[in-house]
């Protein structure tokens, strides 16, 4: 019964262990030496630079505040969504923990499970753009800091391009076709894609749908819980006319994001010329593959003839941290270290994130996040992962209905009709 | 359960006169001992079975204290409407098909086969068993760098032969390899118990059969397999149980993909856990996984085991 029961002894957590947070006793602030805390610091940098950025941070506040002990809990995507939500069906969250805002954050928020920080940042809310926070801002309060920020874009191996006689990224989604099957003519695999995964998958067809039905469209849908107009139903279309062409490499659907053979390797190994990734593709190529260095190349998403949208809405997200509602003062303490502008300037020279505060745009090295940084910066509008702007459900099912139009399992009507459903539901 | 003596013929007797007792002093002795493993199986198994059945009557996505949105069986209708769920049927009723009809006689095949004076015989036993200690983690992630269809050994293999397959990444194939995962990683664990069970069968009966002029498949098909029965009929029965709560595996090697080709009870459980956060429904499935098992528990020791287990509580009532 093990496994029958796996989560039903979660549910009984619920019962059993709803009320105190583990240990982490306030700070005695009567003077004399304060108590010692231990901080949950939970994140999903498993890749450098940025996994080392933090541990050396970490470093650093325990060495200025003695007291504080810092355990850290590293887990890739997958596994960490799924370790939080497993934690936090319990009545509990770790004192510090990575959120992309949006409606999962909403959703743990009116759970009682995120501290209000407001009244703790607002003398440092100033230095942030405006643009980096909002996904963390409810009702005028702020329940998180931004430590990145990015978009989703193609990154394309600019030798393999020029190979199949691509002189120009391009700027339509009739050029990018044609693109796709020159590369296929030149005996060059066009895309690499986890198909296991379902969230890299679910990029294409957010982005179409920005493109075709407009980005306010897009967030009326989300509202009404309808996904049914004309314009979706055609983002989905467009989707497998491209998935026709038989543009991804060999065992897609099976592939995972940041495995040996998985989606970044491929790229990052020159066995295809292309994938559709957020910032920080480059250092996750890098880390499971040899990396293309110089011949790694950024263009947006392209525009679709006819369509509402243009090519400078962006669509993406970065990475900010929450604190727990039960979580000690110093877990307020170390967001607000880690997003001091030295220390955060210092990732942002790393290469590790992009800009979240004002004036740092100058410290990005990299031309290729340069031209992220600059096309987030002029961007016209802006769109949240739909997987996390949506609550956990729809986002699922956003997710779970693309990838099976990916496999052929459902047409385009099928997952507008699927994703609309799941959303009147909740 | 893994006494499957027949009873013997004494058992008919008379019991013997016991010496009285003091009956109070008995039963205070029998609950001092039960009570913590009553305890802990009340804790940990029956209240989280009933929490489950109480929960999977909710709209619920988990947070916070206990559910208040109560909608009855609708659960319970959208998951018996849901194509998922007739799918994830149709894997169980094909893995249990395959397992019963091919992984179970492979390696009662090579149980027999290990039976046998060969040459390096104790080393072969623990070869084909080794798989079985490993843990399904580790299983998984060794399998999925094997099965990759870019640049895994399988392919290598096949390949001398000029073949080629997807593996995991096709929804046609995907159940068969994970078949083949499953019986390399089980077939050693069922050879044990026949192995042992072969064992059991005295020599003098064998012995026997072959005085009276039965050869090698005769005496296997009259004397060793009727003799086996007891032994297969767990072996289906561990096997069957193991396939309704199959996860680990599946969900490292697939996570039920591509498009739920793939996917069983549990990982769809998992996904609507802890995905969706649609604890209610998840409850739902997980009652639905208990019935099963629980039915077919029932239904199998009463019907197919009954002579194996006679005297145990499934029997009561044939007491005579």
């Amino acid at each position: 019964m093990r496994r029958t029961l796996a989560l039903i002894a979660a549910t009984v957590l619920v019962a059993g262990c709803g009320g105190g947070q583990s240990a982490a006793p306030e700070t005695d602030t009567s003077g004399g030496a304060p108590q010692k805390v231990t901080l949950e610091w939970w994140h999903l940098s498993t890749a450098d630079p940025l996994k080392t950025v933090y541990e050396t941070r970490a470093k650093e506040f325990q060495a200025k505040y003695p007291h504080v002990t810092i355990k850290m809990t590293v887990l890739e995507n997958e596994a960490y969504k799924s370790k939080v939500t497993t934690l936090t069906q319990s009545g509990k969250a770790p004192d510090l923990f990575a959120t992309w805002g949006g409606g999962v954050l909403q959703q743990q928020i009116d759970a009682g499970l995120v501290k209000d920080v407001s009244a703790d940042v607002a003398p440092v809310l100033d230095t942030f753009t405006k643009a980096s926070l909002t996904a963390y801002q409810f009702d005028g309060k702020t329940y998180a800091l931004p430590v990145d920020i990015g978009m989703v874009g193609f990154w394309y191996n600019k030798k393999l391009f020029e190979q199949a006689g691509i002189t120009e990224p391009p700027t339509t989604w009739s050029a990018y076709l044609d693109a796709v099957t020159k590369l296929k003519t030149a005996g060059i695999t066009p895309i690499a894609l986890a198909g296991k995964e379902k969230w890299p998958g679910h990029y294409y067809w957010a982005y179409l749908a920005m493109r075709i039905a407009g980005l306010p469209a897009l967030q009326q849908a989300g509202v009404d819980h309808d996904f049914t107009k004309p314009e979706f139903v055609q983002a989905g279309q467009r989707l497998k006319a491209l998935v026709d062409l038989q543009p991804f490499q060999k065992g897609f659907l099976g592939a995972s994001y940041s495995t040996p053979d998985g989606q970044a390797a491929t790229v990052s190994n020159g066995k295809a010329a292309m994938e559709l990734m957020g910032q920080w593709a480059p250092n996750v190529q890098n880390d499971n593959g040899k990396g293309l260095g110089d011949d790694l190349g950024f263009f947006p998403f392209p525009a679709v003839e006819g369509g509402k949208g243009t090519i400078t809405e962006a669509f993406g997200g970065g990475g900010g941290m929450a604190v727990g509602a039960d979580a000690p003062a110093e877990a307020i303490e170390l967001l607000k270290f880690l997003t001091e502008t030295g220390n955060h300037t210092k990732a942002v020279e790393k290469n590790a994130v992009l800009p979240v505060l004002k004036g740092e745009e100058s410290a990005v090295k990299d031309p290729n996040l340069k031209v992220v940084a600059d096309s987030l910066a002029n961007a016209t509008g802006f769109q949240l992962y739909l997987d996390q702007a949506y609550p956990p459900a729809v986002g699922a099912e956003v997710n779970d209905s693309v990838a099976e139009l990916f496999a052929g399992a459902k047409t385009p009507e099928q997952v507008a009709a699927d994703i609309t459903e799941v959303a009147k539901s909740e | 359960m893994t006494t499957v003596t027949r009873r013997p013929e004494a058992a008919t007797l008379p019991a013997p006169a016991r010496p009285p007792r003091k009956r109070g002093r008995g039963l205070l002795t029998i609950a001092l001992f039960v009570l913590p493993a009553l305890v802990l199986f009340l804790l940990l198994v029956v209240a989280p079975i009933l929490v489950a059945i109480y929960a999977s009557g909710f709209k619920w996505n988990g947070f916070g204290g206990l559910p208040t949105d109560f909608i009855g069986f609708d659960n319970f209708t959208r998951l018996f409407r849901s194509e998922i769920f007739t799918t994830d049927l149709w894997h169980l009723a094909v893995l249990v098909g395959l397992c019963v009809l091919v992984q179970l006689p492979l390696a009662l095949g090579i149980a027999m086969l290990l039976n046998q004076r060969i040459r390096g015989r104790s080393l072969y036993r623990l070869i084909f068993f080794a798989p079985y200690v490993l843990s399904e983690v580790i299983t998984a992630v060794l399998f999925s760098l094997i099965l990759s269809p870019t640049s895994g050994l399988a392919n290598e293999i096949i390949g001398i032969v000029g073949l080629e397959s997807e593996w995991l990444s096709d929804p046609g194939t995907v159940l068969l390899s994970l078949f083949l995962v499953l019986t390399w990683k089980y077939f050693g664990f069922h050879m044990m118990i026949y192995l042992a069970g072969r064992q059991n069968i005295p020599e003098e009966l064998i012995e026997a059969a072959k005085i009276d002029g039965a050869a090698g498949w005769k005496v296997f098909r009259h004397v060793t397999l009727p003799l086996l029965g007891p032994t297969i009929r767990i072996s289906v029965f561990l096997s069957v149980i193991y396939t309704i709560q199959l996860f680990d595996l599946v969900w490292i090697l697939t996570e039920g993909g591509p498009a739920h080709a793939s996917e069983t009870l549990a990982v769809t459980m998992f996904d609507v856990g802890f995905d969706r956060a649609q604890v209610g429904y998840a409850s739902a499935i997980s009652v639905v996984m208990f019935g099963l098992s629980l039915i077919f528990a029932l239904g199998y020791q009463r019907f197919v085991m009954r002579r194996d287990l006679e005297g145990a509580t499934t029997a009561m009532g044939d007491r005579r």
